[in-house]
C-alpha cells in the first residue's frame, strides 16, 4: 500500500473527454467516413438451421449503384479457412455450407449509397434444406440433431476437445471440492432443491457495432468500435495468413459496449468485403441487428444444498446450463469462469460444479456485464433465501452462518483475501435497516424487501501493458490499450500517471488503442482494466520518473533541484527537445491454473469482486405489478482512483440490471427474434429508476494501483434475486424465471391461493 | 430500383442561412451529417424511441431519425454543436453533475433539457422525469440526469437574479 498522501488519485476529476461529449464532437466510430468509402449491409438467414442450397445474388449484383455482393464463397478468397473465435473456430465470417440461426449473415452487399445497399439486399435470393433446430439449452442435451458436426477447439487450452462429435456441449466446466458431495448430502439434516431459468437478453449499446476497414498499401487497417483490438489484429490477422503488424485496429471512444463488442464481431466481413471490394468499406448495424450479434446466456440453474442441524450448509451441487447459441464466442469461458463460483460466497466443505456451455439455434450469447454471475446469483441467494425460510431463520443470520470469512477458502481451492464479504453484506444488510420493524403495507398494495450478494474472481490469467512517455514541455502521454467505453479509464489512467510523476492531470495525454501503436492489451473486459492496465501505467510511469532522475544525474542536475525539465533535456540534446520513455508490463503473479477435473487452485485470481444489493419493493396484488422503490448498492470497490465515476459506475450497472430483471427478455418464435426493436424489447427509461443508494466501500486491495480494483461489473451481482426476495416478502410468493413481471408474479399469486389462472 | 433526384433546400442551421442539396429519402440526421458533417445527432434505435437524434426544428425538438429531411426547407434548426465555444449552463452542469458515461445519447439528453427549462425554470423530479422519457441511456446515468437538470435550473435562474 502506498503511504503517501495522494494527490490526484482519489479525487473526482471530470471525465477528460467531458466537452467533447457534451458538445457532440466526440470522436466515434459511427462518425467515420472515408474517400470512396462503400457502406456494407448483411442479407441474413430466415431460417434457424439448415443447408445452404443457393444462394443468388446475381440481381442484386446487377442493381445500378451497387458495387459488388460477397457470400461466404467469397470469402475464401482472401481467408483460406472461413471459421474465427476467441475460444472455438466455429464461426464462419459469413455462413457457408450450413446456416445455425436466424439472422445469421448468409452475404454483404456493398454500395457507395448505404440505401442502395440496402434495397439491392431484397433481390438476394438464398434456398436452404432445413434442418430441425434445437433452441432450448435442456433440449439441447439430448437432441439428435447437432448444431456442429464437430468441436473445432481454437484455444490451445480446449484442445482436448477438437474433433468431439455428435453433441452439443460446447465445454464442459467441472469443480470438486472437499469429500464426496453426495455422500455429504446423506449426511445432511436437511437436503433442499430448486432450478432457476434466466432469459435471453441483449447489451444494445446506443452506439450500433460499426466497422470501417480500410485497404492500405501495406495491409489493412481496420476502424472498429471494438473492446478488445489486439484480439482483433491477431485473429483477423491469422484469417488473412497475413503478419500481425498488417492488420492495423484502431479504436476511440465506444458508444457503449457492455461485452458485445468483444473478440470479433463485424471486423472479419468487413475485412473481408473491403478487400474484395478494394475499397473501405464501413459495416454499421441497424438497432434490430444487434439483437442477432450476440446476447446475455439464458440459462438453466440447478442447486442442491445439504444443511445440518446448526443451519450450516455441508454440501452444494451446482449444475447450469448455458444457452450459447449458435457459436461458442466467449461463451466456454462464461461457463468455466462463472462456474467457479457457482456455489456463492459461502464457505461449504462439498461442493460439485458442473457448468456446460451449450450449443443451440439461437443467436450466439456472450459476456454480458458480469460474465455469467448475474445468472448465478439469481439461483444461488434465491436459493439461499428459501432454505432459510424453511428452516425458520432469519436469511442474514442463514448467511452470517455460511459466509465465507477473509482467509476461508474458497470452493475454488483458493483462499479469500482482501475481499469485504462479510462487510458488505453487513453493510447492505445496515443500510436496509433490516434489523428493524418493516410496514408491509395495508390493503391491495403490499410492500417487500429483500437483499443479495454476489462474488466474482477477476479475469485470469491476462496481460497488460503500457508505455508512458514524458516530455521536454513536462507533459506526459500514456499509451494503453484500453477502451474507453464510458466507465472513464482515460481518466482514470491519467490520474494514475500524474500521481506518479506528480504532475496536473490536464499534462497528461492518453493515447487511443491503436494495435500499430499501444502495446498489448488482453481487452477491456471483466472488471480487469484498471486493474491491470491501472498497474502497467503505475509501472510505466514510475520507470518513466526512474530515466528522467537518470538523465537528471546524467546532465548534473541534483534531485529535487529547481532546474526546469526543459533545462534538463536542452543540456542532454543541446536544444530543450525529447522524452523519456518508461514501460511498464503487467501480469499477476503467481496464478496457478485449475486442475481441469476438479478446478482447484491455490492462487485462481488476483482479486475478488463483491457486490450486494438491497431493495424495497412494493407489490400491487391486484395486477401483479411491481415496483421498485428503493435500491442499494454495496460494493468492495478497492480504494477508487476517481471515487465519483466509482459510484456511477456502480449505480448504472445496477440500473441495467434492474432492467434485465423487470423487463427485458427476448421473445423468439421457431429461433425468430420477434421484439428486436426498443418498441417492444424495453430497457430501463427515467422513469424506472428507483431512489438509489451507492456504497462503494473503499476497502483497498494491496496490489491494485494506488488500493483499486475493477468495478464495472459488481452492481449487477445482487439487483434480480434482490428483487425477488423482496416480492417474497411482499406478497409471499416466489418467482424462478426471469423477468418477474406481473404476469409472473399475479399467476404465482393466484397459484398460491389454489385458484391459478388458465395458460394461454 | 432507387434514383437520386436532388432537391435543394434552404434553411437556417445553428443561426446561420445554408442551402443543401438532398435526395428524397434522407433524414434530417442524413442531413446533418451527409451536407454539414455534424454527427452530434446520432441515430440509434431508428425509430424515434430513444432520443438520440434529436434536434430542434423552428423551436421544437424532434427525433432527426424520423424526421425527413426535405421538412427542413424554410426552417430554422439548432443541433447540439450549436455556439459550441462557450458552454451553456446545462452543458456545464452535465459535466459537473457527471451525467454522462458513454455519451451517445447525452446531446439528446442536453437538447430536451435546454427544451424543458425554456418551458418550466424550475422543475421537479416528476416534471423531469416525465419530460426526458422518450431518451435513453443505456448507461444507467438517469441519477445523475435528474440532478444536472436540476443543477442548470439553479445555474439559470441564479444567472437571471
Amino acid at each position: 500500500m502506498n503511504e503517501h498522501v495522494t494527490q490526484h488519485v482519489g479525487q473526482s476529476y471530470p471525465r477528460r473527454e467531458a466537452r467533447e461529449k457534451v458538445t457532440g464532437r466526440i470522436e466515434y466510430i459511427h462518425n467515420l467516413r472515408l474517400p470512396n468509402m462503400l457502406y456494407g449491409k448483411i442479407f441474413r438467414s430466415t431460417i434457424a438451421h439448415g443447408r445452404i442450397v443457393r444462394i443468388d445474388v446475381s440481381a442484386a449484383a446487377a442493381m445500378p449503384g451497387v458495387d459488388c455482393v460477397i457470400t461466404g464463397e467469397d470469402v475464401r478468397k482472401v481467408m483460406p479457412d472461413v471459421y474465427y473465435g476467441v475460444m472455438f473456430h466455429d464461426q464462419p465470417v459469413l455462413a457457408v455450407d450450413k446456416v445455425r440461426f436466424v439472422g445469421e449473415p448468409v452475404a454483404i452487399v456493398m454500395a457507395a449509397d448505404p440505401n442502395v445497399a440496402h434495397e439491392a439486399m431484397s433481390l438476394i435470393e438464398a434456398e436452404y434444406e432445413e434442418l430441425d433446430p434445437v433452441f432450448d439449452e435442456m433440449e439441447a442435451l439430448s437432441a439428435r440433431s447437432f448444431v456442429h458436426d464437430e468441436l473445432k477447439p481454437g484455444n490451445p487450452q480446449l484442445g482436448f476437445l477438437a474433433g468431439v462429435r455428435d453433441t452439443n456441449v460446447g465445454f464442459p466446466y467441472q469443480l470438486r471440492h472437499g469429500g464426496d458431495v453426495d455422500e455429504a448430502f446423506e449426511k445432511a439434516d436437511r437436503v433442499f432443491e430448486h432450478m432457476f431459468r434466466t432469459q435471453a437478453s441483449a447489451h444494445v449499446p446506443l452506439e450500433p457495432h460499426v466497422t470501417v476497414a480500410e485497404p492500405t498499401s501495406t495491409g489493412i487497417t481496420l476502424h472498429t468500435a471494438n473492446q478488445s483490438p489486439h484480439f482483433v489484429s491477431f485473429e483477423v490477422s491469422r484469417l488473412l495468413g497475413w503478419p500481425q503488424s498488417k492488420v492495423r485496429v484502431r479504436v476511440p471512444y465506444l458508444g457503449g459496449g457492455f461485452g458485445s463488442k468483444l473478440w470479433l464481431k463485424l471486423e472479419a466481413m468487413a475485412a473481408a468485403a473491403a478487400l474484395l471490394a478494394k475499397k473501405p468499406v464501413k459495416i454499421s448495424l441497424f438497432m434490430e441487428e444487434q439483437f442477432y450479434m450476440i446476447t446475455k446466456h439464458a440459462a438453466t440453474l440447478q442447486i442442491k444444498s445439504g444443511v445440518d442441524k446448526d443451519g450450516k450448509i455441508i454440501a452444494r451441487k451446482c449444475n447450469v446450463f448455458w444457452n450459447g447459441g449458435a457459436y461458442a464466442d466467449i461463451g466456454p469461458a462464461v461457463a468455466f469462469h462463472a462456474g467457479m463460483t457457482a456455489a456463492g460466497p459461502y464457505d461449504i466443505e462439498n461442493v460439485a460444479i458442473d457448468s456446460l456451455s451449450m450449443y443451440t439455434n439461437r443467436p450466439t450469447a456472450g459476456a454480458l456485464r458480469g460474465f455469467g454471475h448475474p445468472q448465478l446469483v439469481w439461483a444461488y441467494e434465491n436459493h439461499t433465501n428459501m432454505i432459510a425460510e424453511e428452516l425458520g431463520i432469519d436469511p442474514l443470520e442463514f448467511r452470517r452462518r455460511n459466509i465465507l470469512h477473509e482467509g476461508s477458502e474458497t470452493a475454488t481451492g483458493t483462499k479469500l483475501t482482501n475481499s469485504a464479504v462479510e462487510q458488505v453484506l453487513e453493510r447492505v444488510a445496515e443500510k436496509l435497516g433490516w434489523e428493524k420493524p418493516f410496514d408491509h403495507g395495508e390493503g391491495t398494495v403490499k410492500r417487500g424487501r429483500g437483499f443479495a450478494i454476489g462474488i466474482k474472481a477477476s479475469i485470469s490469467p491476462s496481460t497488460s501493458e503500457a508505455i508512458v512517455r514524458l516530455g521536454s514541455d513536462g507533459c506526459a502521454t500514456v499509451i494503453a490499450g484500453t477502451v474507453d467505453m464510458g466507465q472513464g479509464s482515460d481518466t482514470a489512467n491519467a490520474q494514475i500517471a500524474a500521481e506518479v510523476l506528480n504532475i496536473p492531470v490536464e499534462m497528461v495525454n492518453v493515447v487511443h488503442p491503436d494495435t500499430h501503436v499501444t502495446p498489448y492489451d488482453t481487452g477491456t473486459l471483466g472488471s480487469r482494466s484498471l486493474y491491470h492496465m491501472g498497474n502497467a501505467v503505475r509501472l510505466a510511469a514510475e520507470d518513466a520518473k526512474a530515466k528522467l532522475e537518470a538523465l537528471m544525474a546524467e546532465v548534473g542536475v541534483q534531485p529535487g533541484s529547481n532546474v526546469p525539465i526543459w533545462e534538463v533535456f536542452a543540456r542532454k540534446n543541446g536544444m530543450p527537445v525529447g522524452n523519456v520513455t518508461g514501460t511498464g508490463s503487467f501480469v499477476p503473479a503467481d496464478h496457478i491454473p485449475p486442475e481441469p477435473m476438479t478446478g482447484q487452485s491455490s492462487n485462481i485470481t488476483p482479486y475478488w469482486m463483491v457486490g450486494a444489493t438491497g431493495v424495497e419493493v412494493e407489490v400491487d396484488t391486484e395486477t401483479g405489478h411491481v415496483r421498485v422503490l428503493k435500491m442499494i448498492n454495496v460494493a468492495d470497490t478497492g480504494n477508487p482512483i476517481n471515487p465519483k465515476i466509482v459510484e456511477f459506475q456502480l449505480s448504472g450497472a445496477s440500473i441495467m440490471a434492474l432492467g434485465q430483471t423487470m423487463t427485458e427478455k427476448m421473445n423468439f418464435d421457431s429461433g425468430q427474434v420477434t421484439n428486436a426493436s426498443f418498441a417492444d424489447y424495453k430497457i430501463p427509461s427515467i422513469l424506472d429508476i428507483p431512489e438509489i443508494e451507492n456504497d462503494p466501500m473503499d476497502c483497498g486491495e494491496p496490489d491494485g494501483p494506488f488500493g483499486a480494483k475493477g468495478v464495472g461489473e459488481t452492481g449487477t451481482f445482487g439487483v434480480a434475486a434482490a428483487i425477488a426476495n423482496a416480492v417474497k416478502d411482499a406478497v409471499g410468493v416466489r418467482v424462478t424465471e426471469l423477468p418477474i413481471t406481473a404476469e409472473t408474479v399475479y399467476r404465482a399469486m393466484r397459484a398460491a391461493a389454489n385458484d391459478p389462472l388458465e395458460e394461454e | 430500383m432507387l434514383d437520386t433526384p436532388q432537391q435543394t433546400i434552404e434553411f437556417t442551421l445553428n443561426g446561420k442561412p445554408v442551402s443543401a442539396q438532398i435526395q428524397p429519402q434522407w433524414t434530417l440526421v442524413d442531413l446533418l451529417q451527409n451536407a454539414f458533417d455534424l454527427y452530434g445527432a446520432r441515430q440509434s434505435c431508428g425509430q424515434g424511441l430513444c432520443g438520440c437524434c434529436s434536434v430542434v426544428v423552428d423551436g421544437k425538438a424532434v427525433s432527426g431519425c424520423l424526421y425527413l429531411a426535405a421538412f427542413a426547407d424554410g426552417s430554422t434548426i439548432e443541433t447540439i454543436e450549436n455556439g459550441e465555444e462557450e458552454l451553456d449552463a446545462v452543458q456545464e452542469a452535465f459535466i459537473e453533475a457527471g451525467a454522462f458515461q458513454c455519451s451517445f445519447c447525452t446531446p439528446g439528453f442536453i437538447t430536451m433539457t435546454r427544451q424543458l427549462l425554456v418551458s418550466n425554470p424550475d422543475p421537479s423530479v416528476d416534471d423531469i422525469k416525465h419530460y426526458l422519457t422518450g431518451n435513453l441511456c443505456r448507461c444507467g446515468t438517469y441519477p445523475q440526469i435528474i440532478a444536472a437538470v436540476q443543477m442548470a435550473a439553479g445555474k439559470l435562474q441564479a444567472a437571471k437574479a
